[in-house]
């Protein structure tokens, strides 16, 4: 998903456009907007619909299409490819008693919670807020090998992590004096969640470090003089300026990790369905095994959690504003 | 729905010891609040402040140990993982290990060797020059006629874009698309990819866009006109050149975006010649029997090069601070 509206700043989306109204010659009566270059409503129309046929037929349609495979028997191949019939709820029905599907959203919820919402959100408080306090160049060290893990195209870092974690060779094995220990096979879960920790922690780390510079020096200067000890400064004095962050980052990271597809690239799932996250399962059954119909109920599962999740992250931005 | 991951945020504020990150686009009035307090405290008269005692106290230089002790294992548990992708494309004898290579470039002909590694990185090319291209453009004309021209609904629309290009990710919504192109025919096709990306990626491009349209003063669009600039003039020698550096970032991200997808690839493009390097590169150690690691090294390394760089490019000129944090 691609969030563009700035934490940090709360440039919200929604703010019309007084502040661009630099110019000072704007007409109040016509609302703020002046088509000063002369566009006109049908050649402005005309520049916003190439980008809005896109978003339709790429983002809208697939959205609402959704909705009407999945209450069919689609199938890739063979005779409901041809002739899917109406199903009804049945492929809802189907997946809320599959062992499978439960097991794969037990362990989407797991991997969200350990991973983004504990362990991104944790790491990335932690390492602003240790470097404000470092050397610049401990500093920019630290925030560029973070920023390379979270840059780096998700193939090579799958494919880094299993070289790291590999039973005979691998490095890690070799520093923990652990030879032949299968970290993929014995704890593949525990495995993902480091790695996804690793993967995205840049960005809760880039969102607290702007975060941790609206706390104004003065008061932090007080609390030195009063000899507040480090925890009492992080409670009383940085934790109300970053309240509101934590929420929107929580927020935003853990639609990201619920949408990730990259443990797949690790693990594929296994074994034994043991790393089946929700993205994982959908792509094994709708596009290995063909059960479009199927698939396509549980990703409207999917769509609505993140409609959930994306309603409480722009009402906490109109909230804010 | 910028599809499943590879992300950037690229940040149009200045990187600056004291200087706070002023938000997207940095415009005016929207983070005065935030910019103002720092340089306030700092033009106040100090406060009569206690000079440090010369000799740290033990519980300090405990804390000075600990602190560096979290600094260095948080160093070494981010860059354990990537020391196989500087170290091992240069080893005589690659192997999973991280170790002191000696020194060869034999591991390159592997790579040449292949016949389809160096396709397949002039398909990312492809792919993520084609998604640029579109949704520079028709992000840059949406987000001018949007931010300049009142087209009813507007701000619904604004609302809707965000709303729908966080919800509809490529994970969540792949079982349409895979079907859609399907019966479309376009399984196999590039330009199939690179309308499925560009249409996740355009409504983050659009407000990102519209945040730098909204910073130009109006008076220069109608000093232009006064001067009997036609619109396309105007346009073209006055929005342009002044939105340049958003349309710059917006280039970037998308093509980090798409250079590291995998997912739409993957299940669009079944064709070899065909796939770009995110999905070429597992097949390189999946299919049956050992890894070859000399192939996988030295392409991981090759695949790397264009994002490091970007991300070099985008950290001097304009420092890794919040703009619009954007992952997919």
């Amino acid at each position: 998903m691609a969030q563009t509206t700035s934490p940090a700043t709360e440039a919200a989306p929604d703010e019309p456009d007084e502040s661009a109204s630099g110019g000072g010659t704007r007409d109040p009566a016509d609302g703020g907007e002046t088509d000063v270059v002369g566009l006109g409503k049908w050649r402005a129309s005309a520049f916003v619909a190439p980008a809005m046929v896109l978003v339709a037929v790429f983002l809208v349609f697939p959205a609402l299409w959704t909705l009407y495979i999945g209450v069919t028997n689609y199938r890739l191949t063979g005779v409901a490819a041809r002739t899917p019939e109406f199903v009804g709820l049945d492929n809802y029905t189907q997946a809320l008693g599959d062992a499978n599907f439960l097991n794969s959203l037990y362990l989407t919820l797991v991997f969200v919670l350990f991973s983004a919402v504990i362990g991104q959100n944790g790491l990335g408080f932690a390492l602003a807020w240790r470097l404000q306090d470092a050397r610049g160049w401990v500093k920019r060290l630290v925030e560029s090998l973070v920023l390379l893990a979270w840059i780096l195209p998700s193939s090579i870092v799958a494919f880094l992590w299993i070289a790291l974690l590999d039973r005979d060779s691998g490095t890690l094995n070799a520093l923990l004096g652990t030879p032949g220990l299968a970290w993929l096979i014995e704890y593949p879960m525990a495995s993902i969640i480091i790695f996804n920790i690793w993967r995205g922690t840049a960005f809760s780390m880039l969102l607290y470090s702007a975060a941790l510079a609206s706390v104004p020096p003065s008061q932090l200067e007080t609390a030195r003089l009063v000899g507040a000890s480090r925890w009492q400064t992080l409670r009383d004095i940085v934790f109300p300026h970053v309240r509101g962050h934590v929420l929107t980052n929580t927020l935003l990271i853990s639609l990201w990790t619920f949408n990730d597809f990259t443990p797949f690239l690790i693990t594929a799932g296994g074994p034994n369905g043991r790393t089946e996250i929700l993205p994982v399962y959908i792509y094994n059954t709708a596009i290995t095994g063909g059960e479009m119909g199927y698939g396509a109920a549980v990703s409207l599962i999917m769509l609505v959690i993140n409609l959930i999740i994306a309603m409480f992250y722009l009402r906490l931005l109109r909230e804010r504003k | 729905m910028s599809r499943e991951d590879g992300s950037i945020a690229a940040s149009a504020s200045e990187r600056g010891a004291d200087r706070p990150v002023s938000g997207a686009s940095e415009a005016p009035g929207k983070s005065t609040t935030v910019a103002a307090e720092p340089n306030q405290a700092a033009g106040q008269p100090e406060p009569a402040r206690p000079s440090p005692p010369p000799i740290m106290t033990p519980r300090q230089v405990v804390g000075r140990i600990g602190f560096y002790t979290v600094i260095a294992l948080a160093t070494a548990f981010f860059a354990l993982p990537m020391l196989w992708l500087v170290s091992t494309p240069f080893d005589d004898t690659p192997g999973l290990s991280i170790s002191l290579p000696d020194l060869t470039l034999n591991n390159f002909r592997d790579l040449m060797d292949n016949p389809y590694a160096l396709g397949s990185l002039l398909n990312s090319i492809v792919l993520a020059v084609g998604a640029a291209l579109l949704v520079v453009i028709f992000a840059a004309l949406a987000s001018y006629s949007l931010s300049r021209v009142k087209i009813p609904g507007r701000d619904m629309l604004l609302y809707a874009l965000l709303l729908l290009s966080s919800i509809v990710t490529g994970t969540a919504a792949m079982v349409p698309i895979f079907l859609m192109m399907f019966q479309l025919g376009l399984i196999d096709s590039q330009i199939g990819v690179i309308l499925v990306l560009s249409g996740g990626l355009l409504p983050a491009a659009i407000f990102i866009l519209k945040d730098f349209v909204d910073t130009i003063p109006k008076s220069y669009e109608e000093s232009a006109r006064v001067f009997g600039a036609s619109s396309f003039q105007i346009l073209r020698h006055i929005v342009v050149p002044v939105i340049r550096p958003g349309l710059a970032t917006i280039a970037v991200w998308t093509v980090v975006n798409v250079w590291g997808n995998f997912l739409v690839p993957f299940i669009l493009l079944r064709d070899t010649d065909k796939q770009p390097a995110a999905v070429l590169m597992r097949t390189f150690y999946t299919e049956g029997g050992a890894p070859n690691l000399a192939l996988i090294s030295t392409f991981s390394l090759l695949y790397s090069i264009p994002v490091v760089l970007m991300y070099l490019f985008v950290n001097r000129k304009y420092g890794f601070r919040f703009h619009g944090g954007i992952k997919s």
